[in-house]
């Protein structure tokens, strides 16, 4: 059973989204922060900049970069030497990193980056969906992806803890949706400083850039090296899953809060339909859940916090015993019509023996408004699927036939 | 050996390398012309000509290629290239 | 003195990365962190797990090395550990193409570390093929000569100063032909407070075809013609240059010591064309005083 989350009323403030994370960052006493301004994300830097500019983060040095491809790279030379490390960026920004993504990952650099969700050119949009990161799915990093603003400022704390452990030291992003989260304003706590301290140790990586002991990082691997290079990262992540969900349970015991661990749950005790999700959506079906429940439909909630590591234990425990799945993505896979959590979860099912049928949604692509009537028209097709098997395995839901 | 996260290597360790295999010609000091100048040891790329005792140097024919640089550019002709025998 | 840079590399017999390499940590000392980009430098010293790096070194990509010292200086700063020099030594390719952003972003935001540039003219790594800072008829495996063509059809980019246009307080121009000299800049550069860039030329055996014991001659040659002048910029402004005065030597003694050239001097029209060569090396002696 999950433990109920605390939320200290009297510390609560209304900020926007984008301060606090930026508050966040500040607590987690980092001491290189490097990054470029785009659409989204730009309030968080911006936040940080005027935090920096009030001599509000000690020992701390901001870089403004040229672009975001140096935003990263310059964390590689910081954390190699030794810092804490964070950076911020989105879609357009992300994508211009994706080579450096893979050298943090390959050098063990545990930086950590907030992704403001959304959409990838072309056309170009500056509005939510989860294309960018997902297409980083690959680059070796732990993605975390938040549900609300409350969620993601406490994730921040959370995921530096998980990357910078001895075992793991593997870079981390903490996902958040463009504007639905970045730019709105809701009451939260602010990260507490003196828990944060608690919470997290200063970073005392072992091996850095050092004259005393000049070690060289970053040299070729040869056919006789490389693949274990990549086995290590992998045995990195699968530490990882039981990582996010301890530091959870630690951030729970210091600070009262939880949002799940590598998953969530909400009403999947009984439910013969799950829906599972990542980031902000997940408000929104929860309200429609507790609607659908009254009509007695058996409708619950997966919500996947960790995309990677993908939590496949995790998941399938959630939903051995349920009658169809329902899985909504905000981002597609080009010539296999599904979006991300659809194959993935569907791979994770394939060897087992669970046999419960998996349809999948694309939504909410661009920032399409994800209106509630079209996630109970889903669960309408879901339990359709109860009784006579899947006729659509994978579907862009909402799409103006007008336009085609 | 274990592969340590990331990769560290620690310093100096290409000399187990011992580069002097790749070498055709060999350089060979005429102490009798060497006037110490030190122009071989600052020029040499691999780091193959150490200072003796003495003052002069010698060649650390484990490392040498034989490029021929130290020869080519000594000012006193005080180093030939002779044929490597193997 | 052990030395900073280390043996059993895997560069080529005479090859000019290495002597670049050592003669910059001989300027720079051992209290340096070095920053190398994708090149054969890089390939050459870091064969995992094996390093010719007596010094804290990291390579991370080909176009960011100069954001990767950035990141290291910050660090080091953050961490209050200032003494410490960040020297990125970095290739043309590397530096001039496609490191530009790079390297611009990091000098306009004026951080603490020394550049050295490594200029083979061309990319040795991948097998000689043409850069930014190939020079005018240069034949490389992408600008090769052939019957309608003699090599590359540009002049080489003018990276010191470009350099000095963002505000560096001081670049200048070495040779690995001078090593005394070289080691000397790179000692002045790291002293100095800021981004300052050196820019080593050094001839490739490989690449530009002559025999492994001719590294430092042709070096020299390219001085003595004027093709490579050597000269330091403080604020902005030409203070010291070294000047060739009656030793001056026709371009053509430097072209013909290469095989890149070799179609000049075969091909009918190529007398026009080095002539076109030796006024470049004329207007350097002109501009610079030579």
């Amino acid at each position: 059973m999950a433990p109920e989350n605390k939320l200290d009323k009297s510390k609560m403030v209304v900020v926007e989204g984008s301060y606090a994370v930026a508050h966040a960052v500040k607590t987690c006493r980092p001491n290189v922060i490097s990054a470029y301004p785009i659409t989204p994300q730009t309030h968080i830097v911006e936040d940080l900049s005027q935090f920096m500019a009030d001599g509000e983060i000690p020992n701390c040095e901001y870089i403004n970069v040229e672009s975001e491809f140096s935003a990263l790279s310059a964390l590689v030379g910081s954390s190699a030497a030794g810092a804490r490390c964070y950076s911020a960026t989105t879609s357009q920004g992300l994508e211009l990193m994706h080579e450096v993504l893979f050298n943090v990952s390959g050098m063990r650099l545990p930086v950590v980056m907030t992704i403001v969700n959304r959409a990838v050119s072309a056309p170009i949009s500056i509005w939510n969906d989860q294309q960018d990161s997902i297409s980083q799915r690959d680059t070796g990093w732990i993605q975390l992806y938040a549900e609300n603003i409350q969620e993601i400022s406490d994730m921040t704390a959370q995921a530096y803890k998980i990357s910078e452990d001895k075992d793991i030291l593997m870079p981390a992003m903490t996902c958040m949706d463009g504007f639905i989260l970045s730019h709105v304003y809701e009451p939260v706590v602010l990260l507490e400083q003196d828990l944060t301290d608690e919470f997290l140790p200063a970073y005392e990586p072992e091996r850095i850039l050092d004259p005393k002991n000049p070690l060289s990082f970053g040299a070729f691997a040869d056919p006789n090296y490389y693949a274990e290079f990549r086995y290590l990262q992998e045995q990195a992540m699968q530490k990882a899953l039981k990582k996010i969900e301890d530091v959870a349970n630690e951030f729970y015991d210091i600070y009262g809060r939880y949002y799940g661990g590598l998953i969530d749950e909400y009403r999947t005790d009984d439910a013969d339909i799950i829906i599972m999700a990542m980031g902000s959506i997940v408000g929104t079906i929860k309200d429609l859940i507790d609607k659908l429940r009254d009509r007695n439909v058996k409708v619950g909630l997966l919500k996947v916090r960790a995309f990677r590591p993908f939590p496949a234990e995790a998941i399938k425990e959630v939903i051995k015993d349920s009658k169809v799945i329902v899985t909504l993505d905000k981002n597609i896979s080009l010539g296999l019509n599904e979006g991300a959590l659809c194959t993935e979860t569907k791979s994770v099912l394939y060897n087992s023996d669970i046999r419960v049928p998996v349809i999948g949604y694309m939504i909410g692509h661009g920032g399409r408004d994800i209106k509630v009537d079209t996630i109970e028209k889903i669960v309408d097709d879901a339990e359709e699927v109860i009784k006579t098997g899947i006729r659509i395995e994978s579907q862009f839901a909402d799409l103006k036939e007008e336009l085609l | 050996m274990k592969i340590l996260p990331g990769g560290a290597c620690e310093a100096g360790t290409t000399r187990v390398n011992k580069t002097g295999g790749w070498r055709t010609f060999k350089p060979v000091y005429d102490y009798d012309k060497c006037i110490k100048c030190k122009l071989c040891e600052l020029l040499c790329p691999d780091m193959a000509v150490n200072p003796r005792d003495d003052g002069y140097f010698e060649f650390d024919y484990d490392y040498c290629k034989g490029c021929g640089i130290c020869a080519n550019e000594c000012p006193k002709s005080a180093i030939e290239m002779v044929l490597e025998e193997k | 003195m052990k030395n900073l840079f280390d043996s059993g590399h895997r560069g080529c017999a005479g090859c000019c990365d290495a002597m670049a390499a050592k003669f910059t940590l001989m300027g720079a000392g051992e209290d340096s962190i070095v920053i190398n980009p994708t090149g054969c430098l890089e390939v050459m010293t870091t064969p995992f797990p094996e390093t010719s790096w007596n010094v804290p070194w990291i390579h991370s990509l080909f176009e960011n090395a100069a954001a990767v010292g950035a990141g290291v200086e910050a660090a080091l700063k953050s961490l209050g550990k200032e003494n410490t020099k960040v020297v990125v030594m970095g290739g043309d390719g590397a530096t001039l193409d496609i490191g530009m952003r790079s390297i611009s972003g990091t000098f306009e935001r004026g951080h603490d570390l020394t550049y050295v540039c490594i200029d083979n003219e061309a990319y040795m790594n991948t097998g000689v093929q043409r850069s930014g800072a190939t020079p005018y008829n240069a034949s490389t495996t992408t600008s090769p000569s052939g019957k309608v063509s003699f090599g590359n059809p540009r002049p080489k980019k003018n990276m010191p100063a470009i350099m000095a246009a963002h505000g560096a307080p001081y670049v200048a121009t070495t040779s690995i032909g001078f090593p005394k000299d070289m080691i000397k800049k790179v000692a002045k550069a790291t002293e100095i407070e800021g981004p300052t860039y050196v820019h080593a030329h050094a001839p490739c055996t490989t690449g530009w075809g002559f025999d492994t014991s001719k590294t430092v001659e042709v070096a020299k040659m390219a001085v003595q013609t004027g093709l490579w002048p050597l000269y330091e910029m403080e604020d902005g402004e030409v203070t010291k240059v070294r000047k060739i005065g009656k030793n001056v030597k026709p371009v053509e003694d430097y072209l013909k010591m290469q095989r890149r050239f070799k179609h000049l001097f075969t091909m009918e029209g190529g007398e026009e064309e080095i002539a076109k060569i030796q006024a470049i090396a004329d207007k350097n002696i002109e501009d610079f005083g030579l």
